[in-house]
């Protein structure tokens, strides 16, 4: 056998030796380390980020009667990781006095968007400081035609009603008449192309919210151009956005189940390890 | 002429969406604002033939009795149930074709097609995603082994961002000076290494897409027209 042959048999053997432990038993374990906390919440402190930060800054410094806009980019797989933030946020602007304006660059973000405007309908009037305005196909060439004349884009509301007739649309032209964009994201068409279109090319400030998994890739963006005005990335951010806005959400309330998970994992890496190095140690002394 | 006429259409529409870039005036800006027009038209009838596409794919698939076709049932089935909702009674505040059908409305609580979306569709995915929170477990477990000093370096850097990224992470560093808090550790990992890393990467795909956008408008690459 040669050495190179040696040398993948004795790794493979350390593989099988490693995933000795059924997988159920580590299913049986996050099973338990998500729902435990969820039924029984332990409370751990939630520290605030920069990112997140600027992103509250951003909506704080809008002037009560500013027009803000909101893309619900996202479906319903995200749901958990994003629609917390997008509330928060949304919550964040009714106590600033600020008037929204939705559309969904994602069929399915109508249906999200209308759930959260059904939630706090009470603070929210429609056609006045509040409109949806629903989906619309192209992605960044719908965001590029908005930059230009938004009403082309979005000429009727979700309820096909023309938009003229709302006090909230008069007087829109462009993104000049809007404070800033967030885009609830996470995917394509989402806030890669808000930044590259509204933010690069238009000047309008993109700020927004995404998942965990895809926030590192939205992190040079930050810079000093300011392509890209904080970000709320995954459950944590968002639990530190309600912790911002004073009222804590679903966000908050998964903080704990996801500590609890990584640490599992965490747990199991370790085990996983010192299987690997006993075993390793084992074959060597048995050569 | 099947091929050079959809070559000179996509060269004219590209040079001329460039030119606008660069030379914002008329005739350029008009010109380019009527492409985007016509191709957030485009772009919806790309939605309604998607639709249909996949409803042939998954009928063919069917009829032929290919591998596993239950499941292509199953999804012919749904898309069934929810385009006749849909399109009967309408969704949120949009009437359908026989109005809002209250008296279902009234049964269940809200519109059929609302009901299906919010109690079934909306579980299903978040289950879907959700279960990747029980395989990356187990994945981890096998995979991140310190086997050699790249994976070492992998493996202390996802934990410090794991650890770094929960409650737990600063709950456990709160009394360490600042530069050992975990939080601040796994944001500086994630603004420096990793941004570095990910400009790279944004940068070649830019290179990668402005290379291919070439490769269309002059006509060197033509597999969008169906051919080889």
């Amino acid at each position: 056998m040669s050495k190179k042959n040696i040398s993948q048999h004795s790794a493979s053997n350390e593989g099988k030796q490693i995933s000795k432990i059924d997988r159920r038993w580590i299913f049986l374990f996050i099973l338990l380390g998500v729902s435990i906390p969820l039924l029984i919440p332990f409370g751990f402190e939630i520290e605030v980020t920069p990112n997140v930060k600027m992103v509250y800054d951003l909506v704080n410094s809008a002037h009560p009667g500013d027009r803000i806009l909101l893309s619900f980019d996202y479906d319903p797989a995200s749901k958990p990781e994003i629609q917390p933030a997008a509330e928060a946020m949304i919550q964040h602007a009714i106590d600033k006095d600020l008037k929204i304006v939705a559309i969904a660059l994602w069929p399915m973000g109508v249906s999200l968007m209308n759930e959260i405007y059904e939630k706090k309908s009470d603070n929210l009037n429609y056609g006045v400081n509040f409109i949806n305005l629903g989906y619309t196909a192209g992605g960044m060439v719908a965001i590029q035609s908005m930059g230009r004349n938004f009403i082309d884009v979005f000429p009727r509301d979700a309820n096909g009603d023309d938009v003229r007739n709302f006090d909230i649309m008069r007087d829109v032209r462009n993104f000049n008449d809007f404070s800033f964009v967030a885009s609830f994201s996470s995917g394509t068409p989402g806030m890669r192309e808000w930044i590259m279109v509204a933010g690069d090319s238009y000047g309008l400030p993109v700020t927004g919210s995404t998942t965990a998994v895809s926030t590192p890739g939205f992190l040079p963006y930050i810079n000093e151009q300011r392509q890209l005005i904080g970000l709320i990335g995954g459950l944590k951010a968002a639990a530190e956005y309600e912790k911002l806005v004073g009222i804590p959400g679903t966000a908050t309330a998964g903080m704990d189940a996801q500590s609890i998970a990584h640490l599992i994992i965490i747990i199991f890496i370790i085990i996983g390890n010192v299987a690997w190095y006993l075993n390793k140690h084992k074959s060597k002394k048995e050569a | 002429m099947k091929y050079k006429l959809p070559l000179l259409i996509a060269f004219c529409a590209g040079i001329l969406m460039i030119l606008s870039e660069f030379i914002p005036r008329r005739p350029f800006s008009q010109l380019s604002g009527t492409l985007e027009s016509w191709f957030l038209i485009i772009a919806g009838f790309a939605i309604v033939l998607g639709q249909l596409s996949l409803l042939k794919l998954n009928i063919m698939k069917v009829f032929s009795k290919s591998e596993n076709w239950q499941y292509h049932l199953a999804a012919i089935i749904s898309f069934a149930v929810m385009f006749l909702f849909g399109i009967l009674f309408g969704m949120q505040r949009q009437a359908g074709l026989l109005g809002h059908g209250e008296m279902l409305s009234n049964l269940i609580g809200s519109k059929p097609f609302d009901y299906i979306f919010i109690n079934l569709y909306q579980h299903l995915m978040a289950a879907m995603f959700s279960l990747l929170a029980f395989f990356i477990a187990s994945a981890a477990y096998r995979a991140f082994i310190a086997r050699s000093l790249e994976s070492t370096l992998l493996l202390s850097v996802s934990v410090l961002v794991m650890l770094g990224n929960t409650s737990i992470g600063a709950a456990m560093t709160n009394s360490l000076p600042a530069y050992l808090h975990l939080p601040n550790i796994s944001a500086f990992i994630m603004d420096f290494p990793n941004t570095a890393g990910q400009r790279a990467i944004i940068i070649g795909a830019g290179l990668g897409v402005i290379g291919s956008s070439l490769r269309l408008i002059l006509g060197i690459e033509r597999s969008w027209l169906g051919g080889k």
